[in-house]
């Protein structure tokens, strides 16, 4: 199976759910990137293009929502969200109308375009807007059953794509996508590892890794970051004692505040965040730059393995 | 305009100028200037010109309003109350603790609001959406909504002003309440926006400049839209319009009168009102 990015699965089940649905699909001059195009190119009268101008789409989409009609609206994570952050707050997070922000290029695999266009905080002002669904699929799968999934639900989401082609995480004969429900990949005591997007895949590779040194560790896809999972969140740590979370993300206020948010009050755990470490990014290759910032298979594997030497220090 | 109709629009418009400062003062905050600004707009909207119903607020078919410079609230919940959406005497509760009422409007509290707005430039936008929405499905209701002069300042109205003539939406009409002050003073000194008709008019859209206060001219111009193009109606309007001591006075943008002000505010409004004590 080759691999693919979460974009193209959006703009394949945009293109496919057009037949089902009544919805429209708005775009600030990214429709070729974002895969939006698919979509405006066979349902030329729902696609509207805003031209450079996040702000004012954010805003019509929220004045097509009001009329009843669902809005599917994107762009790269960087406008999308920060651009046009004021008008997600006010006027789609506080109307609490039908629009799906669906944002690609998110965090450092946007690649050479660089810092300007790496959104690394996306997930972070997102999440603090009351009320506002926030998730992060991990393959085409999960992305191709989450725009479905989205567009049923009655409300804001935003949803987080990625640029770069990732590998099969999910069999899409089996796979049945639920929202708001965290989903286990693998068994282990050793430590809990919560993780989204196109981190699933590396997460799972540092797991097979650790399993040939004796280290045994769950690692569950957190595609929904709000509302957090909390009861798997707890259940695994209360299983674990250990958690670290993995994203493509800045260390503050990602799915890794998140669980601590819920953790400190609840059962408070070790929690290690492997993340962007509250800088701007550089231009790169996207996998380079995830190995640049301690993202890599190995660098995943070590500081889990760090985290259980921790743990076992701590007990003795 | 027969004689009627203008004395009927100029008692609600009388009405909703009275409503707005008992609304305004009960709530010893609000922003009374920019409501009075455009209470003929609104009269003539929700009066005369508007297919909505306050028995179906939720129709799909109705005329949208958007009030894009939502912090003249109180002139739209006056309105809305005079029109049966709510009872009159729940302007007293404007901006207070537990109201539907808030200082701003919201869609989800309010029968009759289309539109949450306050934060400036984001009403034109979601204007813009329902009008385009309308071209979509080809419903065939007419959306109209009402800036600020001062709220042209923000990028996203010019955004949005681009949007609507590229999309051709001729079943959107603007009015532009040009009264000419802003919180900070003159409009024209704080961040000079003029000639806004021609910017207008550069931006694609069909522009009317009218006296704001004037029903005939409010009448005329909503009449003269074309197809094909947006209409912007520019409305020369006094800030503060109706009671004497707010007129032009920069001051009341955003200020509650005290007693004995409301006291000399209330016997003008009133007086006015006097002289429509005979029309329907």
């Amino acid at each position: 199976m080759a691999d693919i990015a979460t974009r193209a699965s959006y703009g394949r089940a945009l293109a496919d759910l057009g037949e089902k649905y009544m919805f429209a699909v708005m775009d600030a001059d990214l429709s070729g990137s974002t895969q939006t195009k698919k979509f405006a190119d066979k349902f030329p009268e729902r696609f509207i293009n805003c031209g450079i101008a996040e702000q004012n789409m954010i805003g019509v989409a929220a004045g097509i929502a009001a009329t009843g009609m669902p809005v599917f609206a994107s762009s790269f994570a960087m406008f999308a969200s920060g651009r046009a952050y004021e008008q997600i707050r006010n006027s789609v997070g506080h109307t609490k109308l039908n629009v799906k922000i669906c944002a690609s290029h998110a965090g450092v695999t946007v690649g050479e375009d660089g810092a300007t266009h790496q959104f690394c905080e996306d997930i972070a002002i997102m999440r603090s807007i009351p009320g506002m669904v926030v998730i992060s699929p991990a393959d085409d799968t999960e992305a191709y059953a989450a725009i479905e999934a989205i567009l049923k639900y009655d409300g804001p989401v935003y949803c987080r794509l990625g640029r770069q082609a990732v590998p099969e995480v999910f069999d899409p004969a089996t796979y049945k996508f639920e929202l708001f429900k965290a989903v286990p990949l693998t068994q282990g005591d050793d430590c809990a590892v919560f993780a989204h997007g196109v981190m699933i895949d590396r997460a799972l590779k540092a797991c097979e890794l650790l399993k040939t040194k004796g280290i045994n560790i769950s690692v569950i896809d957190t595609h929904t970051i709000k509302p957090l999972d909390e009861n798997t969140v707890l259940e695994y740590a209360a299983r674990t004692r250990n958690v670290v979370v993995v994203e493509e993300h800045s260390v503050i206020g990602g799915l890794g505040g998140a669980i601590c948010e819920l953790l400190s009050q609840k059962l408070p755990t070790p929690v290690t965040r492997l993340g962007i470490n509250d800088v701007f990014g550089v231009s790169g290759k996207a996998g380079e730059l995830l190995d640049y910032y301690g993202l890599s298979v190995d660098g995943i594997a070590d500081a889990i393995r760090n985290s259980v030497k921790n743990k076992d220090g701590a007990q003795k | 305009m027969e004689q009627s109709k203008l004395l009927y629009l100029r008692k609600k418009a009388a009405q909703i100028r009275r409503l707005i400062i008992e609304g305004v003062y009960n709530a010893g905050s609000g922003h009374p200037g920019g409501s009075l600004s455009c209470a003929d707009v609104m009269a003539y909207l929700y009066f005369e010109k508007m297919n909505v119903s306050a028995a179906d607020p939720q129709d799909p078919g109705r005329d949208r309003f958007v009030l894009s410079k939502g912090h003249a609230s109180p002139a739209l919940y006056a309105a809305l109350a005079l029109r049966g959406y709510f009872p009159a005497e729940e302007i007293k509760t404007l901006r207070k603790l537990g109201s539907r009422l808030q200082g701003h409007p919201d869609m989800h509290t309010v029968p009759g609001v289309d539109m949450s707005t306050g934060s400036l430039g984001q009403g034109f936008s979601a204007a813009c959406g329902m009008a385009k929405a309308a071209k979509i499905t080809g419903a065939k209701y007419h959306v109209y909504t009402i800036l600020g002069d001062g709220e042209s300042q923000e990028g996203e109205v010019w955004e949005a002003a681009m949007f609507a003539a590229h999309y051709k939406l001729d079943n959107l009409t603007a009015f532009l309440d040009y009264n000419k002050l802003q919180i900070d003073g003159d409009v024209r000194e704080v961040m000079n926006p003029d000639p806004l008709d021609e910017k207008f008019r550069a931006f694609g859209w069909e522009v009317r400049f009218i006296d704001g206060h004037d029903f005939r001219q409010i009448e005329a111009a909503v009449s003269s839209g074309v197809s094909g193009r947006p209409l912007m109606i520019i409305c020369d309007t006094v800030k503060g319009k109706g009671v004497s001591f707010m007129e032009n006075a920069v001051g009341w943008h955003g200020k509650a009168p005290k007693q004995p002000e409301y006291e000399t505010a209330v016997k003008e409004l009133e007086s006015a009102l006097e002289e429509f004590a005979e029309v329907e």
